[in-house]
């Protein structure tokens, strides 16, 4: 790997003066599941690694039944899906944090390093979309928040500017009757990148026969992972049936903007959109019918 | 080349110090300076888990972390896992299943096994193949070494 010096930060302000002053070349060092990767390959030309692990804030994860959930941005996937209350309260991002890589990555990725690396198929942030996260982002001007659907740009590139960094999602208490669901399309059972990814949640009312609100999300479709903001008005106050369902996986489909790969044809995939925006919904209408 | 960083850190119970270069990873200090040479560098990118250590109780894969920041931190190698005098369940499994061929992959599936039973004693099978898909084996097809990790569960 290239030669790079290594600077332990032990607070926000710390790795945010290193940033401003390092520029394009300091990385931030998360899990590392992505950027040791590409260090290596000579894909990020690094004089300076910042580990942020040391940093209180980013290791943070309380989950507070008025505010709702902070996610620290290093916290690593297997304290993610360990974790009682965001089993319970939102499942959709469990389903992703379980499929990123195998059991070793899980010990060190996290959502944050996930949503950072502004890969268009990253499982991640799909659900984050989904679940109405707010980034808090901090910088040599303070603390900001940005709506997760707007934090990618382009394949790797996000809206932190020059000195900023990701400190927190904030995921807000999920609404009575709601839940979330996440899932992916490989050829193999686990250990793959998306194909294509779909996440959903759904708001139903009490006789969990009618949609209150939903949100779709897509990954792998675009040049970034993307809201389906239509497909998701299109079900808000609408009895659940096969047709609604169908009419917004259709709607999903008219946004996704796929390219042909090794991993699938942008036809293959434009079909996906529609079988896994389908099931991701169902799947979160199940998961309200089945909450007791 | 940058400057050497000093680390103090533990190694299978030991305390060890050790001068890398940040760049190195955790699989090259513990191969190349340490010369615990068990884990094996297969892809050396996160896919094959033939680098699988554990880092303060999780399975990581060595080969994605840098030997800088193992400071004041713990690591468990296979080199670790027997006694002087007998060896551990998971590699008695290992022999009476024959549930390794050439044995690059061995090391770090022994280490994923190894996570996988502290942390669920009693695994099913289906627990077994999906904590240990990202260790890759190219010889034994993988149904012996999920035999034999779930005859050390039951012999532990
Ligand atoms: C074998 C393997 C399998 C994988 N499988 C999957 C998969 O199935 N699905 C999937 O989505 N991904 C997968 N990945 C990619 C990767 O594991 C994930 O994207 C992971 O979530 C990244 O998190 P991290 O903490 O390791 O990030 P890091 O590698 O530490 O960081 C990622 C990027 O974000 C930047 N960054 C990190 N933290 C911050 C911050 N706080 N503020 C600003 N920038 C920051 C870094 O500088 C870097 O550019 C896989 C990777 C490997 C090696
Ligand atoms: S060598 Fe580390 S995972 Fe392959
Ligand atoms: S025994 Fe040869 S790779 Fe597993």
């Amino acid at each position: 790997m290239q030669a790079f010096e290594y600077i332990d930060a032990k607070t926000v302000s710390e790795a945010v003066a290193l940033l401003g002053e390092k520029g394009d070349k300091a990385g931030l060092l998360s899990g590392g599941t992505d950027l040791i990767v590409q260090a290596r390959e000579g894909k990020k030309n690094l004089d300076w690694i910042i580990d942020i692990k040391s940093i209180p804030e980013v290791n943070e994860l309380t989950f507070d039944s008025n505010s709702g959930l902070t996610l620290g941005a290093a916290v690593p996937c297997y304290q993610i899906y360990a974790n009682d209350s965001i089993c319970e309260s939102f499942p959709g991002l469990v389903d992703a944090t379980v499929i990123i890589g195998g059991t070793a990555i899980q010990g060190r990725a996290g959502i944050g390093g996930n949503l950072c690396n502004a890969s268009p198929a990253a499982d991640g942030i799909p659900p984050l979309i989904v679940l109405k996260a707010t980034c808090v982002i901090a910088g040599p001007n303070g603390e900001r928040e940005l709506p997760v659907e707007e934090f990618c740009t382009a394949p790797g590139q996000t809206a932190l500017e020059k000195g900023e960094m990701l400190i927190s999602l904030k995921i807000p208490v999920p609404e009575k009757n709601s839940s979330s669901f996440y899932l992916r399309f490989i050829p193999r059972n686990e250990m793959d990148i998306a194909v294509v990814g779909a996440g959903a949640s759904v708001v139903l009312d009490d006789s969990k026969q009618r949609i209150v609100s939903a949100r779709i999300a897509l990954a792998a479709v675009a040049p970034t992972p993307l809201f389906a903001e239509e497909a998701s008005a299109l079900l808000t106050d609408k009895e659940i049936n096969d047709d609604i369902i169908e009419e917004a996986a259709q709607a999903a489909q008219s946004i996704a903007r796929p390219i042909s790969d090794m991993r699938g044809t942008a036809e293959q995939r434009t079909h996906l959109v529609g079988v896994l925006t389908r099931r991701a919904l169902n799947g979160a209408i199940e998961r309200v019918r089945d909450a007791a | 080349m940058a400057k050497k960083s000093h680390v103090q850190t533990t190694i299978n119970g030991e305390s060890v110090e050790f001068l890398c270069e940040p760049r190195q990873s955790l699989l090259e200090v513990l191969r190349d300076e340490l010369h615990l040479t068990g884990a094996k560098e297969g892809c050396n990118n996160g896919n094959c888990g033939a680098c699988s250590v554990i880092l303060d109780g999780r399975l990581v894969n060595s080969c994605l972390v840098l030997g800088v920041e193992i400071e004041g931190k713990s690591v468990e190698t296979i080199e670790g896992l027997a006694d002087p005098e007998k060896l551990h369940p998971i590699q008695d499994a290992f022999l009476e299943n024959a549930a390794l061929q050439c044995g690059i992959c061995t090391p770090g599936i022994i280490m994923s096994a190894k996570a996988l039973l502290d942390n669920n004693p009693k695994p099913t099978e289906y627990e077994v193949r999906y904590w240990l898909a990202g260790n890759l084996c190219r010889c034994t097809g993988y149904d012996k070494i999920v035999r034999a990790v779930l005859d050390a569960a039951e012999a532990t």
